[in-house]
């Protein structure tokens, strides 16, 4: 007992380890546990199964009997027609584009602004930090109307980005929640470095690019993680500036498709869609989990 | 908001290397240039141009266009309160408005009790969590259209509908789940709760680490029970992350958008237009041309609401939380 103590002192929780030796104590706890374990394996998992099996289930099985696994064999038809007849090879490289861009747009304004106002700090960067931190306490929903007429027709250039990837790409990037993650990440990055490149003649270009961006790494690994599935998920915004369905990501495309395709293939397709995400998701789910915490601690 | 800028001012001096020697001199266009001024300007352009673009200048616009009539087709033209006035009298407001706080409330006596719950339980878990945790985020990670069209598909009325056969084999009769103006909003609200009740998962699990192990050390000397010290110790010690979680919620489902416009359009019979539908059917679903200061008015009415909400909330909890 003492002795698992001295394993992980630190490691320990409600239930105390001369609790878990008590037999009824630890049986309720084991119990618990499964039934928990089953609850969120077929929460969780169990949907998505589905959707596996019924992407390749001739559609009039799956209309009938739902819940049978391959009655009449496997239909891999449906995800050869989702992704060459109604061409959704188009909106999955869409996808990309639209989540390669807004990456890109977001990773440049957040590390530069965050090197700007926390290592170069110009006499305004307060100024700036709180108009920053101000747009988060601004609900989204007041932008949407606004932000598609500046979309429409951009200020001073006259110009529409309705049909554009820019559309997306360039709002994307104005994330205050970016650009503070960065900016704290930044703010405790030891100084003497920064310093000692100074004395060595480095100027502001060198410092950012051979050593801030290189030591932000893990930063950067973030942001990057929740701008790539922020991209993959949204629907409200592209589906206003994104009308074409030649330049539509799949979450747009896919509420169009519900009416006009077999069911299999539709079935099919919600299950391509979501392939990335979740093998993004079991690849750098570490990285998720850790985001996701850090969700939770920023908005604290 | 505070954690991000608090800082003690110890670790970091409050200026950088370039500027410590010329402080204390008056800026001059030369000293700015010297100083690498410059240098530092180029790299605020590309949030500037972004956030001054995609963010300052709507932000701005919002509040100047609900004054106004805008309809792309003459020069808008300011008009007093009077799209405040006509979203107030739109026989759908009141509709929207009721049928919000009946989602935000279902959503927080499905979604608040059930995550904690699991966390608490997810948090003894002393082989595997792993699997755990990863099970209760998965379904996060779906991109949320494919999963309201995957749940619409379940809620299929009919008798061989997902749902309705896997209640048959319990003996219980097909419901007619959101074509029922009834049951829509409810089932609506579980596929949301089931979309995000795995994120909060995570967060309080983060913060259950957080809870000091000496707390528990101690109430064992003194003889506490699990229960006791779940009551004493963990949900107290969680009481900030509560709140604030509550909140939130709040906040996000009060802007919700995507189930009630892809489940149901905001029927049968308007039981699901929400306040954002609301605004969504005035700037792009109107036959006579997107009314954007009626559209921009609600908006702003509904972040004036929430931002009241939240104070108040603060105000009345702040005795609470800092116990």
């Amino acid at each position: 007992m003492s002795k698992t103590k001295i394993e992980d002192p630190e490691d320990r929780g409600i239930v105390s380890v001369a609790d878990w030796t008590k037999p009824r104590i630890r049986h309720t706890m084991r119990a618990s546990h499964a039934v928990l374990l089953v609850v969120l394996a077929v929460s969780g998992l169990g949907p998505l199964l589905w959707l596996g099996k019924a992407a390749l289930t001739p559609t009039q099985d799956t209309l009938r009997t739902p819940l049978a696994i391959f009655p009449n064999g496997i239909e891999w038809q449906n995800v050869v027609t989702a992704w060459s007849t109604i061409h959704l090879d188009v909106q999955f490289a869409n996808t990309l584009w639209v989540a390669a861009g807004s990456w890109a747009v977001q990773i440049i304004v957040a590390t530069t602004a965050g090197y700007a106002l926390s290592i170069l700090r110009p006499r305004y960067a307060g100024v700036l930090n709180a108009l920053v931190l101000g747009t988060l306490f601004v609900p989204s929903v007041v932008l949407l109307v606004p932000l598609y007429l500046t979309v429409l027709d951009v200020p001073f250039v006259g110009i529409s980005l309705i049909n554009t990837f820019w559309a997306v790409w360039l709002p994307a990037g104005a994330s205050a929640f970016n650009v503070l993650l960065v900016k704290r990440f930044f703010d405790n990055l030891p100084r003497e470095v920064f310093e000692a490149a100074r004395t060595d003649g480095a100027s502001s270009f060198r410092l950012f690019w051979s050593i801030v961006l290189p030591m932000s790494k893990p930063i950067v690994g973030v942001v990057s993680v929740f701008a790539i599935i922020a991209a993959w998920k949204d629907f409200l915004w592209p589906s206003l500036v994104l009308i074409d369905p030649l330049v539509q990501p799949l979450s747009v495309r896919l509420p169009a498709l519900q009416q006009s395709i077999e069911l299999g293939v539709y079935l099919a397709a919600l299950a391509i869609s979501s392939i990335i995400p979740i093998l993004l998701f079991l690849v750098f789910q570490r990285m998720f989990l850790r985001g996701a915490g850090l969700g939770g601690a920023v908005k604290g | 908001m505070t954690a991000l800028d608090e800082r003690p001012s110890v670790v970091d001096p409050p200026q950088p290397a370039a500027a410590t020697s010329q402080r204390r001199r008056p800026s001059t266009p030369r000293t700015w240039l010297r100083n690498g001024g410059l240098s530092n300007f180029l790299f605020l352009v590309p949030m500037l141009l972004i956030f001054g673009m995609f963010s300052w200048y709507p932000i701005v616009q919002s509040f100047v266009m609900s004054f106004q009539k805008t309809n792309l087709v003459t020069a808008p033209s300011f008009v007093g309160l009077d799209n405040f006035v006509k979203v107030l009298q739109d026989p759908l407001f009141l509709t929207a408005a009721q049928n919000t706080v009946w989602f935000a409330m279902l959503a927080l006596l499905f979604g608040y009790p059930i995550p904690l719950i699991a966390a608490v339980l997810m948090s003894e878990v002393r082989r595997a969590k792993g699997l755990f945790s990863a099970l209760a985020y998965l379904p996060v990670v779906v991109p949320p259209v494919v999963a309201v069209l995957l749940w619409k598909f379940f809620y299929d009325a009919s008798p061989t509908g997902v749902f309705n056969s896997i209640l048959a084999i319990v003996g219980i009769g097909p419901q007619p789940w959101i074509q029922s103006i009834t049951a829509a909003m409810p089932s609506l609200v579980l596929e949301a709760t089931w979309a995000g009740a795995g994120g909060t998962i995570i967060i309080y699990l983060a913060a259950l680490t957080g809870v000091a192990p000496e707390l528990y050390d101690a109430a064992e000397v003194d003889g506490a029970s699990i229960w006791q010290k779940i009551w004493h110790i963990t949900l107290p010690q969680l009481r900030g992350i509560l709140l604030i979680t509550l909140i939130l919620q709040v906040i996000g489902t009060a802007q919700v958008f995507l189930e009630p416009f892809l489940f149901t359009a905001g029927g049968p019979a308007n039981s699901t237009i929400t306040v954002l539908l609301l605004i969504y059917r005035y700037a792009f679903q109107n036959s006579l041309g997107g009314d954007y200061g009626a559209a921009t008015a609600l908006s702003l009415m509904l972040a004036i609401f929430l931002a009241v909400l939240s104070v108040v909330y603060f105000r009345l909890t702040k005795s609470w939380s800092q116990n």
